[in-house]
């Protein structure tokens, strides 16, 4: 249990540092410190919120997944061209189409990794390039701009729920589901058994070809979800649209504790990495910081994070080549 | 640690189904103007692609290579401006990509963390750098002798007309040859394979694992200072954005090549059949005219098939060295 406790220290600073960032860009910008602010903060979290959900699930496998972006930029530029050309089509319909087509996605990236047996980071990278291709040459390389957007997937975004918008209750709801599901469900604890230790985790009947392939469907579905959300709240569809955003996602992973090599981090972690680059990126223009700096903060970021989780990360790097080689 | 193999004849094979139906199926492909631009692209990349694949041979990688290109770039621009004269630009290039390389090394040998996460978090904070120093604006206006060592040919050199070779392609080819009988002829060669298939029994053999590592990822940075010192030279310009996502190309050659991702194994011999395999195949796309973005789809399911070809048939491409 002392890894738990060490979790929830490096959560209690990450968040002492968030609320430090925010009080410090408040003193120098009052405007920082209002709802409006706050509001804008999280709207602008919410899509990096739900990748770094599947992100998350991938990472505990042991695995990783860098096709997000692209999966988020096909899935987008599928239904706005679907939304296009049937405008009368509900968003529903919209919502479903891209939640699959980011699932069955996904679903190739957990094949190929689970029957064929390949790593994970060379099949993603290799994916990565086709599905932001294939946005291409299902446009033909031309933009869909604000007014072909159909218009369901453009009041997404500005739409409220009891005074809440929208983006935030589908983050806080994807985000939750799936926390619950690594805490309670029988498959999520299955999914970080399997990253903590494989083999074990094969000896007592784990089905972890099932559970990879569920793993990277569910991210590649949550990366769909993020596609249509985010080419609503742009108004916008292009080839390069999050083009190399799964760094960011990976990222937020990273800063909020998730380990690299598998089997540790908690959701809590993860969205406190997502506030804390949501924060840096909205306090900079605030305190008038060329936003140039966005970039090498978060890398400084990222390593410090890292360097401080050195104890339990040597701890797992030390553990798994053994484990690997046996 | 065979350098020749299955996988090296079926690159071979490969290389030469490309050229004889590209040349016969494209006008002027053939010709030797042709034969002599198509290395140009691949030049830069093989440099980096080799310094990878050693570093996966090591059970290690470097994602920050690219951006460790800009920052080395940067500084020969930066020297510049300062007045430096050519041979100071290079040492700053050179010196920039060995710190780069040494911050990494130190952080996964000394630190001992995951190297994928390090360099993710070096790929972040040194492209950062370089867009804090250069902002939106360009360096241009870079000493006519750089300029050569990215455009000229070597005959220009020793006076010979007839040898179109590109200068870059023939330094390329050295640097890759060097990195080539390094490891398949020298015991540092094969310690560092020994390195990748098992850290814990290399130490136990008595190999300095973490020197090794560090010197990798120096030698990683460095080679990354030669990439760009001829693509400054070849383009004329340091931009922030400069060889931006080449990390993933430098990858996928190095596991075309038959580099396996676990480490351990892998042959450099086909990492270069590799490059030029990609080098020839890109120019060809573009001599017809094929975006881009088409031709970066279809290596990257190039380099899936590459991995579920061994898996499938029934004979495996994935001999043990």
């Amino acid at each position: 249990m002392t890894a738990g406790r060490f979790t929830s220290l490096r959560e209690a600073s990450l968040l002492a540092v968030i609320v430090a960032l925010v009080l410090l860009v408040g003193w120098r910008a009052p405007v920082f410190l209002t709802l409006r602010s706050a509001l804008d903060v999280a709207n602008e979290s919410a899509l990096l919120a739900i990748l770094v959900a599947g992100q998350m699930v991938v990472l505990l496998t042991r695995g990783v997944d860098l096709s997000v972006a692209s999966n988020l930029a096909l899935t987008g530029m599928v239904c706005a061209l679907v939304g296009q050309a049937v405008p009368s089509l509900p968003i529903g319909v919209l919502l479903a189409l891209a939640v699959g087509v980011g699932a069955a996605l996904g679903a190739v990236n957990g094949l190929l990794i689970a029957l064929c047996r390949l790593p994970p980071i060379v099949v993603t990278l290799g994916t990565m390039a086709v599905y932001r291709g294939v946005a291409y040459l299902a446009s033909g390389g031309a933009w869909v701009s604000e007014q072909d957007i159909h218009a369901g997937i453009k009041a997404l975004p500005r739409a409220e729920l009891l005074g809440v918008p929208l983006l935030i209750v589908i983050a806080a709801g994807v985000v939750g589901a799936v926390a619950a599901w690594l805490r309670w469900g029988p498959a999520g604890r299955e999914v970080r058994a399997l990253g903590n230790n494989p083999d074990a985790a094969v000896y007592v009947g784990i089905p972890e070809r099932t559970r990879l392939l569920q793993v990277y469907a569910l991210s590649g579905a949550l990366a769909g979800l993020a596609g249509v959300l985010w080419v609503g709240r742009y108004a916008i569809a292009f080839t390069d649209l999050a083009a190399g955003y799964e760094l960011t996602v990976i990222a937020a992973c990273v800063i909020g504790g998730v380990s690299i090599a598998g089997g540790i981090g908690r959701m809590g972690g993860a969205m406190a990495g997502v506030l804390f680059i949501g924060v840096v990126n909205a306090a900079l223009p605030v305190i008038q910081v060329s936003p140039f700096w966005q970039q090498a903060i978060a890398g400084a970021v990222i390593l410090l994070s890292v360097a401080l989780n050195a104890g339990s990360q040597a701890r797992t790097r030390a553990r798994q080549p053994i484990l690997e080689k046996a | 640690m065979k350098a020749l193999g299955r996988w090296e004849g079926m690159l071979a094979g490969l290389i030469l189904l490309l050229y004889a139906g590209f040349g016969i199926g494209v006008d002027g492909f053939l010709s030797p103007y042709a034969l002599a631009d198509g290395t140009v692209n691949v030049s830069e990349r093989l440099v980096i692609a080799m310094a990878m694949a050693m570093l996966i041979c090591a059970g290690e990688i470097d994602l920050s290579i690219a951006a460790t290109m800009a920052l080395a770039s940067l500084a020969m621009g930066l020297a510049m401006q300062a007045g430096a004269p050519l041979p100071l630009m290079l040492l700053a290039g050179v010196a920039t990509g060995a710190a780069c390389g040494l911050l990494n090394g130190w952080l996964v040998t000394r630190r001992g963390l995951p190297s994928i996460v390090v360099t993710i978090g070096t790929l972040s904070l040194y492209r950062g750098l370089a867009l804090v120093l250069l902002g939106d604006q360009a360096i241009t206006g870079y000493p006519e002798a750089l300029s050569t060592l990215g455009n000229g040919t070597l005959g220009d050199l020793v006076g010979v007309p007839w040898l179109i070779v590109p200068i870059e392609f023939g330094i390329a080819v050295l640097f890759a040859g060097g990195v080539a009988v390094w490891m398949h002829r020298t015991v540092h060669g094969r310690r560092i394979y020994a390195v990748g298939a098992n850290p814990v029994a290399a130490r136990f053999s008595g190999i300095a694992v973490d020197r090794y590592r560090l010197g990798l990822f120096v030698f990683a940075g460095v080679a990354a200072a030669l990439a760009a010192a001829l693509l400054t030279g070849r383009i004329g310009s340091t931009r922030p954005n400069l060889a931006a996502g080449w990390e993933l190309d430098a990858i996928t050659i190095a596991l075309l090549g038959g580099v396996a991702i676990q480490g351990g194994r892998g042959s450099m011999v086909g990492v270069m059949l590799a490059a030029l395999l990609l080098g020839g195949f890109t120019f060809a796309l573009g001599m017809l005219n094929v975006p881009g973005i088409v031709v970066s789809t279809i290596l990257g399911a190039l380099l899936i098939g590459a991995m579920v070809l061994p898996k499938v048939l029934p004979a495996p491409g994935s001999r043990v060295g």
